[in-house]
């Protein structure tokens, strides 16, 4: 099974994740109040990034959303709009018909997603 | 200044949400899904489903309702601007699809402190209108300077 999963948010991105979500928080959506509270600029919604962690092991087991049974992330550094985003993850364990998968994500040479660890169904 | 754990074991009331199949379409182009199940009512009974279902991270949208309340409770007392979201668990248990009814109960579960920061733990418990559980989610918001 081969996690591997580039998606690159365009820069409106975080909008249409606040509305998708409920989620306004503006260091998402505002680049100048993101400047204000000492932020290079607005950042991703890390609910977002973690759901591409989840997309990219629903896809690697096959697609069927079912088979993904737990994901565990830790948020670290920020993601950013319009810089690509990598989600890798190796099989550390197989029994059973589940498989744990240790995954991250990596943005710029950024880990912003890091000690994940998903639980996926094969069977 | 140690972190205040009185708050521990508070619960809140339940949060009701309806899933709708166009909130699900809505959620699933933000994400970048392109599962033809999540969009395709005929495609997604083909694959066993009752209607669309919610891809698994919908678990934010309709446990949002109970776990905002958690965390801007003055008893908890967050102090938002030091306030990162650390890290986040979801457990997943029946499918969530398009007409579903899903109740969300979320509960302080621990307040702590390790080197100067202060750890604030959040568990939502989300269950459908059958009272199967769909998702448990453990919420870990970290605060600096405590």
């Amino acid at each position: 099974m081969n996690v591997d999963l580039k998606v690159t948010p365009d820069r409106f991105l975080p909008h249409r994740y606040a509305g998708a979500s409920g989620d306004f928080n503006p260091i998402h959506i505002d680049v100048e109040f993101a400047k204000q509270v000492g932020l290079p600029g607005n950042i991703l919604h890390g609910l977002y990034t973690m759901a591409q962690v989840a997309r990219a092991n629903v896809n690697a087991a096959g697609g069927d959303p079912r088979s993904l049974r737990r994901l565990s992330v830790q948020f670290r550094g920020m993601g950013f709009p319009e810089q690509e985003i990598t989600v890798t993850g190796t099989v550390r364990e197989e029994r059973d018909g589940v498989v744990v998968v240790d995954t991250e994500a990596e943005q710029g040479g950024n880990r912003i997603i890091r000690n994940a660890e998903a639980e996926l169904k094969t069977g | 200044m140690p972190v205040n754990a009185e708050a521990v074991g508070k619960t809140y009331p339940p949060y009701v949400y309806e899933v709708g199949k166009e909130k699900i379409r809505e959620y699933a182009h933000a994400v970048g899904e392109d599962n033809p199940v999540y969009f395709d009512r005929e495609q997604a009974k083909a694959a066993g489903f009752r209607d669309v279902p919610a891809p698994p991270m919908f678990a934010v949208v309709y446990s949002a309702g109970s776990v905002g309340p958690a965390v801007l409770d003055p008893e908890v007392g967050i102090n938002f601007p030091m306030m990162v979201h650390g890290s986040q668990e979801f457990v997943w248990g029946e499918p969530v699809c398009a007409g579903d009814e899903i109740t969300t109960e979320t509960t302080v579960k621990d307040i702590s402190e390790r080197g100067g920061m202060g750890f604030y733990v959040f568990e939502s418990v989300s269950r459908n209108q059958d009272g199967q559980q769909v998702v448990r989610g453990t919420w870990t918001n970290i605060v600096r300077g405590v």
